[in-house]
């Protein structure tokens, strides 16, 4: 009986869940691209799509982690903007420049992440707050130093932007490897675990031995490099660096928007990469769907927000309803049906 | 044991103690909570810890658990004096704690939240196989069967959450293992597999430190207790030379001669109040029962019988589907809280800290809760009422400002109380009303319970506690499996109760 109650399809996982969506809107995109005329599943628009997912793909498993964490990353735009323009002032166009440009980026990223992550860890400030404060600050520094666009990208390093293996980006890529080594951080190392445990209950934690703040610093300082490494690809597309380029795509808020369709818990401690790459998917797809069906701006950002409330409110939903119910549900028709009278409560 | 006893070379340390605390003493502001403890644990034995709410319990085991560090006097392992900064040292130095409220974590698994903070590693990387494997070893051990490390906490009963924090505290290798309340949650059958696991550990040569409010589990398990009163030592002797009239004496200062009030003379079981008629939904099924005007009627059955479930879905959190309810004669519906509180109902909550109380808002607010957001023209008679309904509930706080977070449990549940009876409720549903609450504190909420019905309210009583609910109830109904499964008049025994609630009855019928 266990065993059944196990098989219904109610225990689908939340992953699970974000799959099938990710499935059904693969459908839709192609039945809608196939009815303008158009192959969903050619070469160049699997290519688009996966290309539209890089960018927001690192930033998201970044934010991933922070949340898992119990905090949130605010700061990631800002973070991706200096990325782009220190990796491309430094290059100036020099491929010899190349790693100490990258070098310098994702070392700057990291150092930010690391105030981050103490602030957070040490004095007690919210995630919301200290990285809303990092971001102001970044903000400022990046508005009153720079001007408009800097730097140049040699050939070189474009490439990274351009390259393809087959249909797959070279930009995808990196970005499911790295997917790939922090899926093994949390699924397989101390530090990972002990993240999910403080993301879910810090006195839980702490009351097992673990110290509470490592976890919560390193998930800042990944979550700010994954930012810094979406700065340095938007450099490789753009050639130039750009004060503005992080937050003209509302990476801060898309990225949790990402995370949270994926099936993460904005609260912590439960969820994982997988449901976020799905998430990122399903924005990806639904980006390019809009696009070949010509949805003008609004619109598109209309069904955005539309498809990210309905899924927290399906979520949630899963939520309330983790009590078993004995009576009433098809799979669990362990006793047999009692007679019913009729005029009872609607 | 006194079987140690003989073969000990002393009579007055049978063995040589594996934990010695001397002279503790902590204060927080400036109170003292503690006062100069002084107690020995020894290999094999079980020491009580016994005490109202407030006695300072649980602040005596969080400082041998190094939560709190003491500000006088010294905790000694194995003769070595220690000084713990932070838990883990102490379970390091081969103490573990199971605390009160659930240290697990929900969305993680059982293998990993035993294994949390020492997963066990193959080079860097945790090795989950050897953790999964582990746990089940573990709970082997424990004579537990049946519990798939692989299972996430969520979906474990509060007995099978319970076993896990246990085999959690077993897997550090414990020497001492103190535990305050294990059984607050459990039901009395699974208390049993509680005594099967602490036999094990005694077995094994752990010093076992107890804290419960249920006095029998105290005299069934205890070689040695300690009473606690207002976080003075009142006594420290062995289980064999008190009973329980001493041991609520000692605690309370008092001999509590009727601990179950008798019904208030003039009581009356008037017109029914409320009646249900093979009313169910998702949770309950097929549920006949009368609640009359004056009368107190217990709902009795085993952990996961559906009692929380019948009394929330007449409640309206999860509405009934099928059947008729009728209220006062009239047939009707309840389809949220605020209806059911609009037709004078009322009810107090299994779990006061997530459902029957905001913590961080004071006394009054919490009092006026109901009031407020149901019968906002009544705001201001309750609230002038309020400080003498709170009185007459004598509650304990400093003042009506205070955060109820701070009070203690009992306390706390008259705060509950507070805010329901500023609503005159005809029907109370009450879900375990003196969970986790001291023996005073009980008392009184037994006095109110009569006081009510002999005011005409109805009574329905969720409780796990078996003498509770024979004590109180003038009829008992007896859930299991999401049904009713029978109903047993004043005067049943503890026997009858559970030969109905675990389906014994049933069989012997058939049998017969």
């Amino acid at each position: 009986m266990n065993a059944l109650a196990r098989l219904r399809p109610t225990q689908l996982t939340s992953t699970g869940i974000v799959y099938l969506v990710l499935v059904l809107v693969l459908v839709l995109g192609a039945v809608i691209t196939a009815a303008s005329g158009r192959n969903f599943f050619s070469g160049g628009n699997i290519s688009a799509i996966l290309t539209g997912t890089s960018i927001l793909g690192f930033i998201a498993i970044g934010q991933t982690l922070v949340i898992l964490a119990g905090s949130l990353d605010l700061s990631v735009p800002y973070v991706a903007s200096l990325a782009s323009l220190l990796g491309g002032v430094t290059m100036a166009g020099q491929t010899g420049n190349i790693p100490l440009a990258v070098v310098t980026a994702l070392g700057v990223a990291a150092l930010i992440g690391l105030v981050n992550g103490l602030v957070v860890a040490y004095l007690h400030v919210h995630g919301f707050i200290a990285t809303l404060g990092m971001g102001l600050i970044l903000a400022g520094y990046l508005g009153t130093t720079y001007k408009g666009s800097a730097g140049s990208a040699p050939r070189d390093f474009r490439l990274i932007g351009a390259l393809n293996i087959g249909p797959v980006p070279l930009s995808t890529i990196i970005m499911l490897g790295c997917a790939v080594l922090v899926i093994l951080l949390l699924r397989r190392t101390r530090i990972g675990h002990h993240l999910y445990a403080v993301g879910g209950n810090k006195d839980v934690a702490r009351l097992s031995g673990v110290r509470t703040q490592p976890p919560v610093v390193l998930a800042h300082v990944l979550c700010s490099v994954l930012a810094g490494m979406a700065g340095l690809l938007l450099l490789a597309r753009l050639s130039v660096g750009s004060p503005t380029i992080g937050t003209q795509g509302g990476y801060d808020l898309m990225s949790i928007a990402a995370v949270v369709l994926g099936g993460t818990v904005l609260a912590g401690g439960k969820g994982n990469i997988l449901g976020t790459l799905g998430g990122v998917a399903i924005f990806a797809v639904m980006d390019n769907v809009m696009s070949v069906m010509q949805l003008n701006a609004f619109l598109q950002d209309v069904v955005r927000g539309l498809v990210i409330v309905i899924a927290v409110a399906v979520y949630a939903r899963r939520n309330a309803d983790l009590r078993p119910a004995r009576f009433e549900r098809s799979g669990a028709a362990r006793h047999t049906p009692a007679p019913t009278t009729a005029g009872g409560a609607a | 044991m006194t079987s140690n006893d003989a073969v000990a070379p002393t009579a007055s340390t049978p063995t040589q103690p594996v934990l010695r605390a001397t002279g503790v003493t902590k204060r927080f502001f400036g109170n003292a909570v503690l006062e100069d403890v002084t107690l020995e644990l020894h290999p094999g034995q079980v020491h009580g810890l016994v005490g109202e709410n407030g006695a300072g319990k649980s602040t005596l085991m969080k400082v041998l658990a190094g939560v709190h560090q003491p500000d006088e006097g010294s905790v000694e392992i194995g003769g070595e004096t220690q000084h713990f900064t932070h838990p883990i040292q102490a379970q390091q130095a081969g103490l573990s704690t199971v605390f009160q409220e659930f240290n697990l974590l929900p969305d993680r698994t059982v293998a990993e939240n035993i294994y949390l903070g020492r997963e066990p590693r193959r080079g860097p990387l945790v090795d989950t196989a050897a953790m999964r494997r582990a746990t089940a070893e573990l709970l082997d051990g424990l004579g537990v069967t049946g519990l798939d490390p692989d299972r996430t906490v969520r979906s474990l009963s509060v007995a099978e959450q319970q076993i896990v924090e246990i085999a959690k505290a077993v897997s550090y290798d414990s020497r001492i293992i103190s535990m305050d309340e294990p059984t607050a949650a459990l039901a009395d059958h699974e208390v049993e597999l509680l005594y099967a696991i602490i036999r094990r550990l005694l077995d094994r040569d752990v010093a076992i430190l107890y804290v419960s409010h249920r006095l029998k589990e105290i005299f069934d398990l205890c070689d040695t207790i300690t009473v606690l009163k207002d976080g003075q030592q009142v006594t420290t002797q062995p289980a064999s030379e008190l009973d329980e009239g001493a041991l609520v004496r000692l605690m309370v200062g008092r001999e509590m001669s009727a601990f179950f009030p008798e019904p208030t003379p003039g009581t009356e079981v008037g017109e029914p109040l409320l009646t249900l008629s093979g009313a169910g939904n998702g949770y309950v099924d097929g549920i006949d029962l009368t609640l009359r005007a004056g009368e107190i009627v217990g709902l009795a059955g085993l952990q996961g019988s559906g009692r929380t479930e019948l009394v929330e879905s007449v409640f309206g959190v999860t509405p009934l589907t099928r059947g008729t309810l009728t209220l006062d004669g009239e047939t009707t519906t309840i389809g949220s809280p605020r209806q059911a509180i609009r037709r004078g109902l009322a009810l107090i909550t299994e779990d006061r800290k997530a459902k029957g109380l905001a913590l961080g808002q004071s006394v009054l607010d919490n009092a006026l809760g109901v009031v407020r957001s149901v019968f906002p023209g009544r705001t201001g008679d309750a609230r002038s009422g309020m400080p003498g309904v709170l009185s007459s509930l004598e509650v304990a706080a400093r003042s009506l400002d205070q955060e109820v977070q701070f009070l203690s449990g009992g306390n706390q549940q008259k705060v509950v109380l507070a805010r329901w009876l500023s609503v005159d409720p005809r029907v109370m549903l009450m879900d375990e009303p003196t969970r986790g609450i001291d023996v005073g504190a009980k008392h009184a909420i037994y006095e109110l319970m009569r006081g009510l019905a002999a005011d005409g309210v109805g009574i329905l009583m969720v409780s796990s506690e078996l003498p509770e609910v024979i004590g109180m109830s003038d009829r008992i109904l007896v859930m299991r499996d999401g049904r009713l499964a029978g109903e047993l008049p004043r005067g049943a025994t503890e026997e009858d109760v559970l030969a109905l609630a675990t389906g014994a009855a049933e069989h012997e019928e058939i049998v017969a």
